[in-house]
């Protein structure tokens, strides 16, 4: 299985006030290609520190992180953001769609930013795919909560990245409504997608393929990288 | 299409916060239209100013009593100038084509009932052609009549209104300072200059001004109108020499008497407005840089305000550079737009004031469009500072901890 992520004792800490917060403390790992990953723990045991970090929102302070077989641990932040912008899709517990764009236009704008043509037709693909076709000249604040994650995803799908990242992107919704999405997840997974997700609920871990526990800044579920499966 | 994209945004912002945006554009609009509205009424000014001085008569030089340096001191103040002074320059003073005494005076003017004080110029036949008067009604003075100290008024147009009202004054005699004078004749109006009217005044002959009426023996100015294509300064230096010769002063002392021409006036209105200009070109950096302060505020809080966009937009590919365009689009978007309403409500106010009063505002498109791009530039420079402080942000940072 070709690995689209490789992590190798990752670490950040935070300097608080004297005292030194060892968020991450050598976190190892890899993520094969389509697998979909549950990311669970405790809460401030450094899941969306983890998730920062693969969604190339910052560095590690140590350790090596490829991407697709490219080193991105230390790239300056302009590389960042080009990474950022082909390689992953990140959807946020809060949705963090932008307020004065329509769906259609929030979608669209990773696309915008990459400088690629023909956004606007694979900006409606990608609405379509999270069925949202129908709402794409609305406001966010014209959407429920479970339509605003639907955009959302779709955005963070529209560039077709490498992996899908979520941190607790049902948190903030009610438990209907996040089965749906779950169940928009596992369909996107069936497609062939990577997906790592961080979820406090232990049903939606169980389905799927591994299970990351993190306890403190370190795996905890004592299964060895990538052996999960 | 990004760019147009980000356009687009910026206007939305600027939309959705209209009353804050109007107000930081405040600055920049108050500042563009005073400056508009000062300088389209400072060009009218001067553009009137140079009319009347033109209107005075081109080729005029006006030689006057006094030390040159003694400035706008007026003729009577002091005794140097006498008629041989006059008689000699047309006698040796090549370039000459016409030349006419001058006394100034004032008097009280009765017409029956009628009583009005206007001022009394005693000058010679030539005067009339040397300060571009025309004649309405009557005649102009002869030569006999200057040679007779004839009691004879030639009337300037408000005078003559004044007195007969819409009767004929020609002909007529009327009381000035209780002295008969017969009405030869009315001028055509010629307007004001300052607060001195042309068309109030009396014009008799210079001889009668000086014996009959204000006893005196020398002249309050010489009048001087040069050839065409004579060098003005040709003829301004041979009248110097000349009276310095009949005044006998010597070589070490001053002038009793100083020479000005219309170049000079024109010369001098010019240097006033520039100056003029100049105070108006700081009052108006100083009120740009205060709109500049205002806008750099107003983006600074919008910078903070939307951190969280500014997270979202790195976290799925912005560029620094993309989020510093962004930032510095919306601010030169509010800057120039205040330009724009500043220019609009300057060429309006600048309208409305020559409709009201009597200065027509000259509108020059060049402010209007100097103004603008002043705008342009003060939208950039004071927006970079917060659009460097938005695209600095660390990504992480921006998006908040949740
Ligand atoms: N910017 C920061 N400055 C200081 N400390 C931080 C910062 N970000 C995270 N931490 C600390 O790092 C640890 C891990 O935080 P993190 O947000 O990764 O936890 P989490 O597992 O996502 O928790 P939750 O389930 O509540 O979201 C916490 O102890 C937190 O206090
Ligand atoms: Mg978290």
């Amino acid at each position: 299985m070709e690995h689209v992520i490789e992590i190798s004792n990752l670490v950040k800490a935070y300097a608080l006030g004297g005292a030194v917060v060892r968020a991450l403390d050598g976190v190892s790992f890899w993520v094969g290609q389509g697998e979909r990953v549950a990311v669970t723990g405790p809460s401030g045991s450094g899941k969306s520190t983890l998730m920062n970090i693969l969604g190339c929102l910052g560095r590690p302070d140590e350790g090596e992180y490829l991407l697709a077989g490219k080193n991105v641990s230390s790239l300056p932040s302009s590389e960042l953001a080009r990474v950022r912008n082909r390689y992953i899709g990140f959807v946020f517990q809060t949705f963090n769609l932008l307020p004065r764009l329509t769906a259609l236009e929030n979608v669209e704008l990773p696309l915008l930013y990459g400088g690629i043509r023909g956004s606007r037709a694979r900006a409606e693909n990608a609405l379509e795919t999270v069925g949202l076709r129908d709402r794409m000249h609305h406001a966010p604040n014209q959407l429920s909560g479970g339509q605003r994650q639907r955009v959302a995803i779709a955005r963070a799908i529209v560039t077709d990245p490498a992996i899908l990242l979520a941190d607790e992107p049902t948190g903030n919704l009610d438990s209907k409504t996040g089965r749906d999405i779950m169940a928009l997840f596992d369909e996107l997974h069936r497609q062939g997608r990577t997906v790592i997700m961080v979820t406090h609920d232990p049903g939606l871990a169980s389905l799927c393929t591994r299970q990351i526990h993190i306890i403190d800044g370190r795996i905890a579920n004592g299964v060895p990288a990538g052996e999960g499966n | 299409m990004l760019f147009f994209t980000t356009c687009k945004m910026a206007m939305r912002n600027l939309l959705a916060n209209k009353l804050r945006s109007l107000l930081s554009m405040l600055g920049i609009i108050i500042g563009v239209s005073a400056v508009i509205v000062m300088l389209a009424v400072g060009a009218g000014a001067q553009a009137r100013v140079l009319e009347h001085v033109t209107a005075l008569g081109s080729n005029l030089i006006m030689v006057m009593p006094g030390q040159p340096r003694s400035g706008g001191v007026r003729g009577g103040a002091v005794e140097t100038l006498l008629p041989e002074d006059a008689v000699a320059m047309r006698e040796k003073v090549p370039g000459i084509r016409g030349l006419s005494p001058v006394v100034r005076g004032s008097g009280q003017f009765k017409y029956y009932n009628r009583n009005k004080q206007a001022s009394i110029m005693g000058v010679n036949s030539e005067y009339l052609r040397i300060r571009n008067f025309s004649i309405d009604q009557g005649r102009a003075f002869t030569d006999l009549e200057i040679e007779q100290r004839a009691k004879v008024a030639l009337l300037g147009s408000d005078t003559a209104k004044e007195l007969f009202g819409t009767s004929p004054a020609v002909r007529e005699k009327i009381k000035i300072n209780g002295q008969v004078f017969q009405v030869v004749g009315v001028l055509k109006p010629k307007g004001t200059q300052g607060p001195f009217s042309f068309d109030d005044q009396a014009l008799v002959p210079y001889t009668t001004a000086m014996h009959r009426m204000l006893g005196t023996d020398y002249l309050s100015e010489i009048d001087i109108q040069i050839v065409e294509g004579v060098k003005q300064a040709e003829v301004q230096i041979a009248l110097e020499r000349l009276l310095r010769l009949r005044h006998k002063i010597l070589p070490e002392k001053e002038d009793d008497f100083n020479v000005r021409n219309m170049a000079e006036m024109v010369a001098a209105v010019t240097s006033i407005s520039q100056t003029f200009t100049l105070l108006l070109g700081a009052v108006a950096a100083i009120s740009m840089v205060v709109g500049g302060i205002g806008i750099m505020n107003i983006m600074l809080v919008t910078v903070t305000e939307r951190t969280r966009e500014i997270g979202v937009r790195k976290a799925i590919g912005a560029q620094d550079r993309d989020i510093l365009v962004q930032f510095l689009l919306e601010s030169t978007v509010m800057s120039s737009l205040g330009g724009f309403l500043g220019v609009v409500a300057g060429i309006s106010i600048a309208l409305c004031s020559s409709w009201v009063t009597t200065f027509s505002a000259v509108i020059e498109f060049r402010s209007g469009a100097m103004a603008l791009l002043f705008a342009v530039g003060v939208g950039i420079f004071f927006g970079f500072y917060p659009a460097r402080r938005a695209a600095q942000l660390d990504p992480i940072d921006a998006l908040g901890r949740e």
